[in-house]
């Protein structure tokens, strides 16, 4: 692919956006991204972060902004409807709606970020596209350069919100590009669990990139599940940035299933002195999807805890990709990081390439990682047919179970149970 | 216990069996009847855990040589699964453990595949609960076991229960319980060994393949057979085991060997 053709996909793309200049702050940060866009090209594989994500079957392609929205029913959206969620935000395409919706006002504020400017305008301007940096990123520039509402969680102070909030992200339309956008923003002492939940409604081939920002403040807690449930034909790239401050947690957890090829970039940052992450990721992957995902976790002050585990189930000619990059920056003395890689490979054709990257500048740190790509034990299997299992039953089994050791992190029960069944029937077809 | 009318269910002749291409299994002969109670001991290395793997069908495993007849059906024709729903068991030496599963969820699909098998209704995850606590009970096990991963994090010996629990569960018409008694305190033997003695009954028949005379001081069987070199060269009443215990296995060995000597 020559670099004219990387440009024209952007500009392709980049046509539809909104051009309103309402001089507010996501107009301004619109135009800062769309002149960004303009300077950079479509990743390609001689691209270091790239390297094993081939995108020319996305850029082959061409997307545009929804025109109509599609009216989706109560009845439509039941399926992926969470009773324990308190809350929910419904995007169609890419297009907020309210009808399907339950925002709250208050204490926690829970509210398109259209509907919520004119109140939360110095909240909004200050956070968003502060963490998610677009500089470099295309994806992420093309995502803020079409930012013009979105879902915002704001937990002022000390708030607590009890049950889940539910970010329901549905594709409808072929040949759609949607630009989801998230911002949450975990007052000092709050806690909440926010589920970002990107499903489709159609077979076609349409293209969603996200961008969410997460920020903790100090002593915070943040339970992120991620659910990636796009159509076999969809595309799907996504960033999370998300900073951790003095004493809180983010415990997320990615899980993706979907997409014929997807992209998930997460990127946390620890800003002050003994923050804490805990993070799975799961991804499953069969016949000729692919799926890769970056994370960076960026220890740059003391007392830094990270726990990293990331799993990947390939079976058919499908690919996964994980990339972990750790940075101990100088000064982040006493920093404790742990990270494993583990990969199940269920046929000869899948492929796994799997980049633990250590970047340490401090003396004083203990960090562990490891990397695993294997099939199932013969000894596990044999166990189970001892028992009376079949050949293929004992493999659907552990196969489960090795994605169920994932799925077990997320607190929300309908949606762990709801995965794993997802996680078994796939095993049972492999 | 010897009956009158007791069947053959396993008949084991001049059995040969190589791992990675060596033999370790050098012409076994044993025959188990229903009812009996067999220990299986040796010094490491004679084949013990060999043979009980064999039967079950470990795939490392190859055998070269001789027949076993599993009530009166040749079992090497069985894959390790048909084997399993056709009434042999092994207990492991090493249970696998499954972060992830559920050992509720693993006991059932163990055990309704093996009633389905036999023609009966499988039970539903509350149905199965009732059933598998009463099971519980037998091995004094903690509920809580139900709900947590296929013996992860399990000691040695909740390890060992959670085997005779499975065995408790399929009911098989042979149970070959490998060195069961291996990594267990006294209190924990007193428990896996008084659960196989209920379990034990006229239909049945249990093989303990065990390093010590320790197990069978709870557990009596009816012969004891010494192993030595991939093959049975001695078998006695239970006696044989305190012997053992006293004198070794040297004595054995040297005896099978003049024995030998005198038959050439």
């Amino acid at each position: 692919m020559t670099a004219a053709t990387n440009k024209s996909f952007l500009a392709d793309l980049l046509a539809g956006r909104p051009t309103a200049d309402r001089g507010d702050a996501m107009s301004r940060l619109r135009a800062r991204a769309v002149e960004r866009v303009g300077a950079l090209t479509v990743p390609n594989t001689h691209d270091e972060d790239w390297r094993f994500t081939d995108i020319s079957p996305l850029t082959r392609l061409s997307f545009q902004p929804v025109r109509a929205a599609t009216k989706l029913s109560a009845a439509d959206i039941a399926p992926f409807v969470l009773a324990e969620a308190a809350s929910r935000l419904v995007f169609v395409d890419g297009i907020y709606a309210p009808q399907l919706s339950t925002p709250a006002s208050g204490p926690v504020v829970l509210s398109s970020l259209a509907a919520a400017l004119p109140v939360q305008a110095i909240a909004i301007e200050t956070e968003l596209g502060r963490m998610a940096a677009f500089e470099h990123n295309a994806f992420t520039a093309l995502n803020t350069a079409f930012v013009n509402d979105g879902a915002l969680l704001l937990l002022p102070r000390g708030a607590v919100a009890e049950k889940p909030v539910h970010l329901l992200f549905i594709a409808t339309q072929k040949e759609v590009a949607s630009y989801p956008r998230c911002l949450v923003v975990a007052g000092a002492g709050s806690s909440a669990t926010v589920i970002e939940d990107y499903v489709a409604l159609t077979e076609d081939a349409y293209l969603t990139n996200t961008v969410g920002e997460f920020v903790l403040g100090e002593d915070a807690r943040l339970h992120h599940v991620r659910v990636q449930r796009e159509s076999s034909a969809g595309f799907h790239v996504g960033h999370s940035a998300v900073s951790i401050a003095h004493g809180s947690h983010y415990h997320g957890v990615n899980v993706g299933f979907g997409a014929r090829l997807s992209r998930y970039n997460l990127d946390m940052v620890q800003t002050a002195e003994g923050g804490e992450c805990t993070i799975g990721g799961l991804a499953m992957v069969d016949d000729n999807q692919l799926a890769d995902t970056h994370t960076t976790i960026d220890h740059t002050k003391p007392h830094g805890v990270s726990r990293q585990q990331h799993k990947c189930i390939v079976g058919g000619s499908a690919r996964a990709v994980f990339n972990g990059r750790i940075v101990v920056r100088k000064g982040a003395q006493l920093t404790n990081s742990t990270q494993s890689s583990r990969n199940l490979l269920l046929s000869d054709r899948a492929r796994v390439d799997t980049k633990p990257q250590l970047e340490i500048f401090a003396d004083d740190v203990k960090c562990t990682h490891g990397a695993t790509v294997g099939q199932l034990e013969a000894d596990e299997v044999f166990y189970l047919k001892s028992r009376g299992l079949s050949d293929a039953a004992a493999r659907s089994l552990l196969t489960y179970a090795f994605g169920a050791e994932i799925l077990r992190q997320i607190s929300v029960s309908e949606l762990r149970q709801r995965l794993e069944q997802t996680v078994l029937a796939q095993t049972e077809r492999a | 216990m010897i009956g009158k009318d007791s069947k053959t269910l396993l008949d084991v002749q001049g059995l040969r069996a190589t791992v990675n291409g060596i033999e370790i299994l050098k012409g076994m002969d044993l025959t188990i009847k229903s009812g009996e109670v067999h220990a299986i001991m040796g010094p490491n290395g004679s084949g013990k855990s060999t043979f009980a793997k064999v039967l079950a069908g470990h795939p490392a495993y190859v055998v070269t040589g001789g027949s076993v007849q599993f009530e009166g059906k040749d079992l090497f024709v069985l894959a390790p699964e048909a084997r399993a729903r056709a009434g042999l068991f092994l207990g492991f030496q090493y249970p696998i453990e499954i972060p992830g599963v559920a050992n509720a969820q693993f006991l059932r699909l163990a055990y309704n595949t093996v009633q389905t098998q036999h023609g009966k209704d499988e039970l539903d995850p509350l149905e199965f609960d009732d059933f598998v606590r009463e099971k519980m009970k037998l091995l004094e096990m903690n509920p809580d076991f139900l709900d947590r991963s296929v013996n992860e994090g399990f000691s040695g010996g909740e390890k060992k229960r959670n085997e005779i629990l499975q065995m408790a569960l399929l009911e098989p018409r042979v149970a070959i319980l490998d060195e069961t008694d291996s990594g267990l305190d006294i209190d924990a033997l007193r428990i896996v060994a008084g659960g196989v003695n209920q379990l034990a009954n006229k239909d049945n028949a249990v093989v303990l393949v065990t390093h010590y005379q320790r197990l069978l001081n709870y557990i009596e069987p009816d012969y004891v057979h010494v192993m030595d070199a991939g093959r049975i060269i001695k078998t006695g009443p239970k006696a044989l085991a305190l012997e053992l215990e006293s004198r070794g296995y040297d004595w054995v060995s040297a005896e099978a060997r003049a024995g030998a000597g005198a038959a050439a």
